[in-house]
């Protein structure tokens, strides 16, 4: 056979199925709106402490701007890994056709990129000033490098008065302000994707956006209180191995944490309540409604989907974290187990909308099933198998990474 | 006077503000738009299969390979044949093994042997793009790759494509599909190469018994116009709105 055969490597068919039908949307498909989630979760974290004052997550604030630059930045990583013409990514930007919902991608990206990054440099220009002036006289080539970088990152404003720094925070505020409804619409374009493709019966509702917010915020909310409890425990670690006598002591440390994630938890539970509800009330509305497609969907969901929705999702990814969340006398361990948890359940969920949706053919007599590719011995097996998503997975906290070597967001006094 | 970079930049942006706004009030047509308005195309392709005529052979099938350049062991085509059995007893059977290229010479469907006894009726639908009048694909497309020609016809701009699929799942029928070789969105084009030229397409012209005709919509005196306005045509999933313009005479129930 000449040429390869996108799909036919992955993809098992069963009865009736029509001849070109594939699993074309695999595994990046279900990382990108895991990942916009993530951003738009991160996001909304940190302009707790800027737009409502939050003063006890100051030191997440910075972590979770930075975090959510590197999230957004390995965003549209899934997406391009996807394409068969990765080179040709750019034309989404340069020649958008309007009546596609992917088409506003690029739009709405570079907005919500731009609002991050000149939060950022709000965030950071004293400190971007206080550093060019450092290394303006320093010998060495490597302090040469960073002097010049910082330099460039002032955009040439070395005013750092207080006035000036005032007007940077009010700055900040608007800022984060704005950047909250455009983290969510990000989001939820994202399940407009899906829910507007008439021919899928599985994903075609209105409800799809706001499921797809829901439990965006769902797993944001879980991914920042899972990285604020272990900022936290770095913290007790520090506090413990210190030779200074440090202001704070373990117990205090700890208390304030439990507070906060308590607090937190209670807005986590809410939004999981909300997107169960929605999930719930679609699934309800197909099976009561059944029209045509009603007889394939019930032989996927209740029959070869029902570990992956019933089990994994449900029970694994909502109804155990729940439990976990709201029985009295809250422990942390029993916290990060919960939030693991509801991570997992979100995967899941994005998983069964985007597998399962593929799961049963246009024919509606026949499925189709996906063997994620775990040793890829093809560029097509490590794109759309295990190791791309690994991959993309690892990508933000290696951009995190390099981006903390400039604007450093862990450091405590 | 001192001219500040905030005031430039102020000015800067006023300007372009000033000089862009304007402009949003008129439309640049692209050239296709500017051709189909001189021309006001009389011309509207379309399609119509005669399920009692089929009888499976194939050759549609091995024509569109040969002629389409697709790969001609790839298990993707742009036109296929359909089997359906219907026994006595309501039970529906279906298949159609590498699109019907190669005919359909077994009592098996799929892993089952029918009984020739058991059967009550059994017929060949023959598949292809519907080139519909409002295309899901067209619409989906991020980059506007795939495009409706003036005479209806919808391709597909293998230079321009980025191969995300969207328009694969847009399509209710499942016509579209990647080319193994090119790695672009890949559909049935009506033959528009041989249309153009004043011949039939490669399916029409390897067809042995007329099953398959192609003709232009507006022409009243078409063969296949007449047929469509004065005989009981269907096509298929009307439900999606897409009206699609190949039509069927002698479509089941049955067919998916």
């Amino acid at each position: 056979m000449e040429g390869y055969v996108h799909g036919l490597e992955w993809t098992t068919k069963e009865l009736f199925t029509y001849p070109n039908e594939f699993i074309y949307w695999s595994i990046q498909i279900v990382m990108y709106p895991l990942m916009t989630g993530l951003v738009a979760g991160a996001f909304v974290l940190s302009s707790l402490y800027h737009v409502f004052g939050q003063k006890d997550l100051k030191d997440m604030a910075k972590f979770s701007l930075v975090f959510s630059f590197a999230l957004l930045i390995a965003a549209p990583m899934p997406l391009l890994l996807h394409l068969q013409h990765p080179l040709r990514g750019t034309e989404v930007f340069f020649t958008p056709h309007f009546t596609s919902a992917i088409s506003a991608f690029g739009i709405v990206f570079f907005t919500y990129s731009m609002i991050v990054a000149s939060e950022i440099w709000f965030v950071y220009r004293k400190f971007f000033v206080e550093q060019a002036l450092e290394l303006k006289d320093k010998e060495g080539i490597l302090n040469k490098i960073k002097g010049c970088i910082y330099r460039i990152l002032t955009l040439g404003a070395y005013d750092i008065s207080e006035e000036a720094l005032k007007k940077d925070e009010k700055a900040i505020k608007i800022l984060a302000g704005v950047g909250i409804p455009v983290a969510c619409f990000l989001h939820g374009y994202a399940g407009f994707i899906f829910g507007s493709v008439k021919a899928n019966a599985l994903w075609m509702t209105p409800l799809m956006p706001v499921i797809f917010i829901m439990s965006a915020i769902v797993s944001g909310i879980a991914l920042c209180m899972l990285t604020y409890i272990l900022i936290m425990e770095w913290k007790k670690f520090r506090i413990k191995t210190s030779k200074k006598p440090w202001e704070l002591t373990v117990e205090d440390v700890k208390g304030a944490e439990l507070e906060l994630i308590r607090k937190t938890s209670k807005y986590l539970v809410g939004f999981m309540i909300a997107a169960i509800t929605l999930e719930l009330l679609d699934l309800v509305f197909r099976g009561y409604t059944a029209v045509k497609s009603w007889d394939i969907l019930r032989s996927v969901i209740y029959g070869k989907d029902f570990v992956n929705i019933f089990i994994l999702q449900y029970g694994l990814g909502n109804l155990l974290p729940f439990v976990l969340l709201l029985l009295p006398k809250a422990s942390i361990r029993r916290m990060v187990i919960a939030l693991v948890l509801v991570l997992f359940g979100v995967f899941m969920m994005r998983w069964n909308v985007v597998i399962g949706g593929q799961a049963f053919s246009l024919t509606f007599s026949g499925y189709m099933h996906y063997h994620i590719p775990i040793i890829p011995h093809n560029i097509e097996t490590f794109k759309e198998g295990l190791m791309g998503a690994l991959v993309v997975g690892v990508m933000p906290f290696v951009l995190f990474w390099a981006f903390n070597k400039i604007v450093p967001s862990l450091k405590y006094k | 006077m001192k001219f500040t970079r905030r005031d430039f930049l102020k000015t800067a942006l006023s300007g372009t503000i000033a000089s862009v706004l304007p402009l949003g009030g008129l439309r640049i047509l692209k050239p296709g738009e500017v051709r189909a308005e001189i021309e006001k195309t009389n011309v509207r392709w379309g399609f119509l299969v005669d399920t009692y005529k089929c009888v499976g052979c194939g050759f549609c099938v091995k024509a569109c390979k040969l002629e389409n350049e697709v790969p001609y062991d790839a298990p993707v085509t742009r036109t296929w044949i359909e089997r359906y059995v219907i026994l006595k007893d309501g039970r529906v059977f279906a298949d159609t093994p590498m699109g019907g290229r190669d005919g359909f010479v077994s009592l098996k469907v799929r892993e089952t042997e029918i009984k020739p006894a058991d059967i009550a009726k059994a017929f060949f639908v023959p598949k292809l793009c519907n080139q519909c009048e409002k295309p899901p694909c067209v619409q989906v497309c991020p980059v506007g790759a795939t495009y409706q020609r003036a005479d209806g016809v919808v391709l597909v701009d293998r230079s321009w494509c980025i191969g995300c699929g969207y328009c694969i799942m847009a399509c209710p029928y499942g016509v579209r599909f990647f080319h193994p070789v090119y790695r672009t969105a890949e559909k049935c084009t009506f033959c528009i190469h041989r249309l153009v030229k004043g011949m039939k397409t490669a399916c029409v012209q390897a067809c042995p018994f007329g099953a398959r005709q192609v003709g232009n919509l507006k022409d009243l005196n078409d063969p296949i116009t007449k047929v469509i306005l004065n005989e009981r045509v269907a096509v298929l999933k009307d439900e999606y709105g897409t009206k699609p313009q190949v039509y069927y005479l002698g479509l089941d129930k049955n067919v998916r």
